[in-house]
């Protein structure tokens, strides 16, 4: 896809405005998946404001980003990253075959307790 | 007062107790559970993006079936709330959305946002009200310290859940002292157990949940309570060493409805 239009594509989606974020770290500093993720809530704001959005394409940080909204509360801009994050996941997985997970992933996940809403709620984080 | 209900996936299943106590508690409130017809899941996780419109549509029928009721809709699972709060927000606000959304509504009817949809424990704080709810209360839990867990979906974003004060909720609080017990406050009560991050990042899901757990344990707690299962089952899977239990367990033994209230 042509970089400037998935930067538009992305921006359209997810209704955020890059342009507003002011650097502060805080939707960084209350990620709760933070020590994991290769690029970060502000870093995902500042490379699609960039057009650098292959390298956030190719990140396992797609896929911890819990979508808990903390930064989207925390943020003292209303720039609400999660929602870029949530946009390039979909850009990712809405190619053919770049589905994370598939039905037949779900036996092996499961244990005695696992509740419905766990396998509903990955599945649409990680299938089209 | 009759209203429409939505219990989700998983209080079907793996999550019976949230479910059977909330039916069985807001009879002796005064408040029938209807359960919405032919209702389907919706999904588990909201997903932000403006133009998915399938993945909202369980949720837009579920409003609609309440609206043609013309009752408010109520859930109990923190998720399943979320979604439908959000999408509800979604079809109020963004014409655009709506429109593609109801193109999809001819069997139904239009829809256009009108539904008021209620967490359970928001019906118990605003329409049943705590002092009544104090009054109900036969089986007082005296003594007991309790640790609300609100976890990320309850109160966020709250522009748009609109429950609680995000950072320093009470709703949870408040219904533990109308039950007689004595709620602990903690860091951790608005923080992420990990959500579905557990199937793909076990690791980060206990460090989350034991976060939690550590936090309320060292502010007092002897028990945790929740209104989310995926919640619970991170907490309990990842080592919780004090009981997690449904608030609507809590709520049933308070009001005399647990048979096992004396143990």
């Amino acid at each position: 896809m042509n970089k400037s239009y998935l930067q538009e594509d992305l921006l359209r989606m997810s209704g955020v405005n890059p342009r507003k974020c002011m650097q502060c770290g805080k939707c960084s500093a209350t990620c709760p998946a933070y020590d994991e993720m290769e690029y970060h809530p502000h870093q995902f704001v500042s490379m699609v404001k960039n057009g650098d959005i292959e390298p956030l394409m190719k990140s396992q940080s797609l896929y911890r980003c819990l979508t808990c909204f903390a930064c989207v509360e925390r943020c003292p801009r209303s720039v609400e990253p999660a929602k870029l994050v949530e946009a390039v996941r979909l850009a990712v997985i809405r190619q053919q075959g770049a589905n994370r997970m598939t039905a037949n992933d779900i036996p092996a996940l499961l244990d005695e307790d696992t509740p419905q809403q766990l396998l509903v709620s990955a599945f649409r984080k990680y299938t089209k | 007062m009759n209203v429409s209900y939505f219990p989700g996936c998983t209080l079907k299943n793996k999550a019976r107790d949230l479910d059977r106590y909330a039916r069985q508690c807001a009879q002796v409130l005064g408040i029938t559970l209807e359960e919405v017809e032919n209702w389907q899941c919706c999904g588990g996780v909201f997903t932000t993006a403006k133009d998915e419109v399938a993945t909202k549509l369980s949720s837009v029928r579920l409003l609609q079936a309440a609206k043609a009721k013309e009752q408010p809709l109520v859930t109990v699972c923190s998720a399943c709330h979320n979604v439908v709060k959000q999408t509800n927000h979604a079809m109020q606000i963004d014409g655009e959305f709506a429109a593609k959304v109801n193109r999809y509504m001819a069997d139904d009817g239009e829809y256009d946002g009108s539904t008021q949809v209620y967490h359970y424990l928001e019906l118990l704080r605003d329409v049943v009200g705590y002092d009544t709810l104090k009054d109900k209360v036969t089986n007082p839990l005296k003594g007991k310290k309790i640790a609300a867990y609100y976890g990320c979906l309850l109160l966020r974003p709250s522009s748009v859940m609109s429950m609680d004060d995000p950072e320093n909720p009470t709703i949870m609080e408040d219904m533990i002292r109308a039950l007689g017990a004595t709620p602990v406050v903690y860091a951790n009560r608005n923080e992420c157990c990990g959500g579905y991050v557990s199937v793909e990042s076990p690791a980060l899901a206990k460090k989350n949940s034991l976060a939690v757990v550590e936090d309320a344990k060292a502010a007092g707690a002897d028990m945790i309570i929740t209104a989310c299962p995926l919640c619970r089952y991170n907490l309990v899977k990842n080592g919780a060493d004090i009981p997690v239990v449904y608030f609507t367990e809590l709520l049933a033994e308070a009001l005399g409805l647990k048979e096992d209230a004396n143990e």
